[in-house]
């Protein structure tokens, strides 16, 4: 019975990943209603970024406030430089482009800072929270503050001026503009913002998985898995999704015989049976498309 | 908008001078050349596929290497395991991929843009492991996979490579017409008409299922075969060859030769097959130089990160890749001409 | 020697049909041809430095004049060293580049499993020199079937075997758990160790898990292997899940028997991103000298070694276990092109497969190169090791597996 729950917490916290990435990939798609296949290799990226602060000698805390920092305008950036002159092409010109952000950031991560995993620093001191033999302290910190960055999400969202503006903004442009909202920058703000949310989870899942180029490259499917079974509509479902995924991924493996060798299979048959029979996911809103 | 031209005769002209230092290419190079040459044809040969689906069907695909590994696969264990001959076993691959590309086009039918490309994401990802399964190791040799010999040569004073060169022109050309044919035809016309206005092609009384999940096995046919021939010129398959970067290389290939063209494919299979080999060539040429030249060589990036930023590049100013802007410059030297 | 070498090549030279032509392709008086593939770029990357340190080594010799070889003549090496990015199709490529354009006259030390494995045909069907393959696995030494490919560093296989009987003599009652990565080098530590364990294998084993290089973690596996009460854990895994392996079993307090393969027993990319602490009493095999070992730092092998890589790559990491593999290897080319007499093709591969006795520099001291036409794995000896903390410690004898 331990093994369950060992293997419960566990997943729970490397659903955490799964559920920051996925959180970024929400929040881009609402905002624009793009999925960005370039988020996990952006996150790992922010998490070298960090990792260069630390080398600098800085507090990890205080590494981890400027990466994210870094991260958020790094994130602004792209989309208006990188993201903005696709903003009205095809669906698929915008795919392409994300793909390309995906190599980049892959390969160039690969050419400045090599292969070789580096040991990363948990951002939780060893007696943070209560003692126990299932769960370590880093992956109960991993756990709270996922938590914690989905409530900020929420209140920033339903409570300030930003907020407000930035959700009107994708859901109805035309207006927005009207009552003077810039869209542009609103969008600008929603990558800026999954990038940020993008590094935590990086920053996060560093010290479990060591800080290497392809980090993110297997924790994107589950990311996408869990956006989707949480409804892409939904922060709180993506994150909801992110966590289901990392704890069925474990019970996966360990109570269905040649369940460890199917696990990238089991995401895609979530996927495609998410998309088939719960388009809109667990907890997503049904959009009703107009002719 | 981009209909194909009738034939005329400067596309026949032009067909025949390009079916002419096709037929050249393997007298005047080395055998080795002539098989890189090859391997562009197999990519080519996929992104055509790619292009039928997304270029003229409007569905993506993010994932075709997924469906050019079961071409692979099915071909390889035709000849290891049945030893049926490897022409045979390309039709046998087609087919194969064909049956997988219609089944996995029914999901596809409620499927829309992005979704589509995160289902197909999906399967590219998850094929390796599936290759490898425990379960088909009796059939894929397992992570070991399978030598596949290359076919004897077809006529005599011809090397194998030469052989199976004029073999994979003779397809491409074969699929490049039939595409041709297909989308100037009435069902060309209807997966064109999907893309550009789906809910107008269905009051239009097209068969928006049956339509969409044809093109999707014609679409994977295409990369099947590429696939198959691919395998006949590596010699080899193993579960690791076929990851995402493939698909990746496929999508590329399509982007930079024109999505929404024929001909555009062997622009892009040229590019996905000589491009690293010239970056490595010139990062070599710099390191084998003395002084501040020797320099370069460390800053030339790897060839994975300058595909990315010319992908990128290659949307915002020529979205219509290489082929595209063949077609626009002559239409554009046309007006100029006529006044 | 050198008549020795001269008989023996010539009996092969018979034995092998096609025999010498006059000029080998890629040799000639003054030079050899020689190439290599290597990952520059992917996630492999980490492994070209062996490839760099070769280039750098040759770059050495031909600045000193070059090898003279047992036929009396001095040739400058030349090696060309292509990316392949470990991917099977791209080495394909590389090599026949290699061989039909670039015109070498054997290859020389290209790395890693799946795409050795890519290629091992072709190099056997074009009858060209594949020697000393950077990788473990068993196929490389089968002469009668592949004539023309010679491995190189001990097996994956004959280390599982090793860690197997070790397993048997010190544990008790035991129960064991196995951890491997699900390709062909997983599979071949896997294969070897559970024939070493013999006809109780079945009801040893008490849970065997494979992974994904793909896979964010091995967190889940480490959780049910400790769950399933094993005392003896073989862990086959490449450094970053090593590192992850090792961390996890030590947080949840899971103390068995810990077999570490040598691919990962590296304590700068390995055992230091685990932690020093957690990696106390892990047992591996070694056959090279590690660099960060400072009881091997007065011995002539690892003084000729520091010598070349303050000289040559003054830049590099010397606690970089990979810099004393491409050494090692590079040394035993050196010793088989200079008491090499004929460089034909089937000349070449004859010195190659008569190596007799040869202590490389950072080989661990007695562990002996030898080869013969019947023997086609170099390095087949290696002794026990267990970690205290701050290194490695050698205990046991050596252990030669070839007996």
């Amino acid at each position: 019975m331990d093994l369950f729950f060992q293997l419960t917490l566990a997943g729970l916290a490397i659903g955490s990943i799964y559920a920051c990435v996925a959180l970024a990939v929400v929040m881009i798609y609402q905002a624009t209603d793009h999925f960005n296949f370039a988020q996990g290799e952006m996150a790992m990226f922010s998490t070298f970024i960090c990792w260069t602060f630390l080398g600098l000698g800085l507090p990890v805390w205080v590494a981890a406030v400027l990466a994210i920092g870094t991260s958020f305008i790094a994130g602004l950036i792209i989309e208006r430089v990188i993201i903005k002159p696709v903003e009205n092409a095809p669906v698929l010109n915008q795919i392409i482009v994300f793909i390309g952000l995906l190599m980049i950031f892959n390969n160039v991560a690969g050419w400045i800072w090599e292969f070789t995993i580096k040991p990363f620093p948990s951002l939780f001191p060893d007696d943070f929270g209560f003692k126990s033999e299932l769960i370590g302290p880093h992956h109960m910190g991993v756990i709270a503050l996922t938590l914690t960055v989905l409530l900020l999400i929420f209140l920033f969202f339903r409570f300030t001026r930003v907020g407000l503006a930035m959700r009107a903004a994708a859901a109805n442009p035309d207006s927005a503009r009207l009552v003077g909202i810039s869209v542009g920058w609103m969008l600008a703000l929603g990558w800026g913002l999954a990038a940020a949310v993008g590094a935590v989870g990086g920053i996060l899942v560093a010290p479990i998985v060591y800080l290497e180029p392809n980090m993110m490259s297997g924790v994107l499917l589950y990311a996408f898995a869990g956006a989707l079974l949480g409804g892409v509509s939904s922060p709180g479902g993506a994150v909801l999704g992110g966590l289901i995924v990392g704890v069925l991924e474990n019970w996966l493996g360990q109570y269905v015989p040649g369940g460890s060798e199917l696990k990238l299979t089991f995401a895609l048959i979530l996927i495609v049976g998410v998309l088939l029979f719960k388009p809109a996911g667990l907890f997503g809103r049904v959009v009703i498309k107009r002719v | 908008m981009d209909r194909p031209n009738p034939i005329t005769k400067k596309l026949l002209i032009g067909f025949l001078i390009a079916l002419g230092v096709g037929i050249l290419i393997p007298q005047i190079t080395t055998d080795f050349t002539t098989y890189q040459f090859t391997l562009a044809i197999s990519y080519g040969i996929a992104m055509l596929g790619l292009n039928i689906l997304t270029g003229y069907n409007g569905q993506f695909s993010v994932g075709h290497s997924a469906f050019f590994a079961i071409g692979a696969y099915t071909a390889a264990i035709m000849i290891e395991h049945f030893a049926i001959d490897p022409y045979t076993s390309i039709v046998i691959a087609a087919f194969a991929a064909f049956v997988v590309g219609f089944l996995f086009g029914l999901p596809a039918l409620r499927l829309e843009g992005l979704y589509l490309a995160l289902a197909t994401f999906g399967f590219a990802v998850a094929t390796p492991q599936l290759l490898k399964f425990d379960a088909f190791e009796h059939w894929t040799g397992g992570v070991q996979g399978i030598f596949v010999p290359k076919p004897e040569p077809l006529m005599e004073g011809l090397s194998a490579d030469q052989s199976l060169y004029y073999v994979a022109m003779g397809i491409m050309v074969f699929l490049m017409v039939v595409a041709w044919s297909i989308l100037n035809s009435r069902s060309g016309r209807a997966m064109m008409a999907i893309r550009d206005n789906p809910v107008a092609a269905a009051t239009m009384g097209i068969n928006l299922p049956m339509v969409k999940t044809t093109t999707f096995g014609l679409s994977a046919m295409y990369a099947g075969i590429g696939g198959a021939l691919f395998t006949y010129s590596s010699e080899f398959v193993s579960p690791d060859t076929f990851n995402f970067f493939i698909a990746v290389y496929i999508l590329v290939g399509s982007v930079i030769g024109g999505i929404a063209t024929i001909p555009g494919v062997i622009f892009g299979g040229l590019f996905i097959v000589f491009m690293p080999n010239y970056a490595q060539d010139l990062k070599l040429f710099f390191e084998g130089t003395e002084g501040p030249w020797a320099a370069v060589a460390g800053v030339v990036p790897p060839p994975w990160a300058i595909f990315g930023v010319m992908l990128i590049l290659v949307i915002y100013f020529v979205p219509f890749g290489v082929w595209g802007g063949i077609e626009r410059l002559w239409a554009w030297t046309k007006r100029r001409s006529a006044g | 020697m050198k008549l020795r070498t001269l008989l023996a090549s010539a009996a092969a030279a018979v034995l092998m049909t096609g025999a010498a032509s006059a000029q080998t392709v890629g040799v000639t008086d003054t030079s050899i041809k020689i190439g290599n593939t290597s990952p520059y770029s992917g996630p492999a990357s980490s492994y070209s430095v062996i490839a760099k340190t070769q280039i750098a080594y040759w770059k050495a010799v031909n600045a000193a004049g070059g090898i003279k070889s047992a036929d009396g003549k001095t040739r400058k090496i030349e090696m060309i060293s292509l990316d392949d990015g470990y991917s099977p199709p791209r080495t394909v490529e590389q090599i026949r580049k290699l061989v039909e354009q670039e015109e070498v006259a054997f290859t020389f030390n290209t790395l890693g499993t799946p795409t050795n494995s890519a290629i091992h045909r072709y190099m056997n069907a074009k009858k060209v020199p594949h020697l000393f393959l950077a990788t473990g696995a068993s196929k490389w030494g089968h002469p009668e079937k592949y004539p023309w490919t010679i491995g190189f560093q001990p097996t994956y296989d004959v280390e599982g075997e090793i860690y197997a009987k070790f397993a048997l003599e010190n544990v008790e009652n035991p129960k064991i758990a196995i951890l491997f990565q699900n390709d062909d080098y997983g599979k071949d530590y896997r294969d070897g160790f559970l024939r070493g364990l013999g006809d109780k294998a079945k009801d040893m084993v008490v849970k065997m898990l494979p992974y994904e290089v793909t896979d964010p973690t091995v967190d889940a596996q480490v959780l049910e292997m400790a769950a399933s009460g094993a005392n003896i854990f073989f862990n086959v895994t490449i450094p970053k899940f090593a590192a992850q392996a090792i961390k996890k079993s030590c947080e949840i307090g899971w103390k068995p028997l810990h077999l570490l393969n040598n691919v990962s027993s590296s304590v700068g990319a390995t055992l230091r991103p685990a932690g020093l602490e957690c990696s106390k009493g892990l047992v591996t095999t070694q056959w090279q000298r590690d660099p960060t070992d400072p009881q091997w730092a007065a011995t002539d092998g690892f003084k000729e070694w520091a010598a070349f890589m303050d000289a040559s790559l003054p830049d590099a990491d010397k606690g970089d276990i990979n810099y004393a593999f491409g050494y090692n290897a590079v040394k035993l080319m050196h010793h088989v092109i200079a008491n090499c007499a004929d460089f034909s093709r089937p000349g070449i591969m004859a010195c190659a497969a008569n190596v007799k006795d040869l202590q490389l520099p950072m080989v661990l001291p007695g562990v002996l190169i030898n080869t013969s036409p019947t023997d086609f794995y170099p390095v087949q000896a290696a002794q026990l090791s267990r970690f205290d903390g701050t290194g490695w410690a050698l205990f046991g004898d050596i252990i030669d597996a070839s007996e």
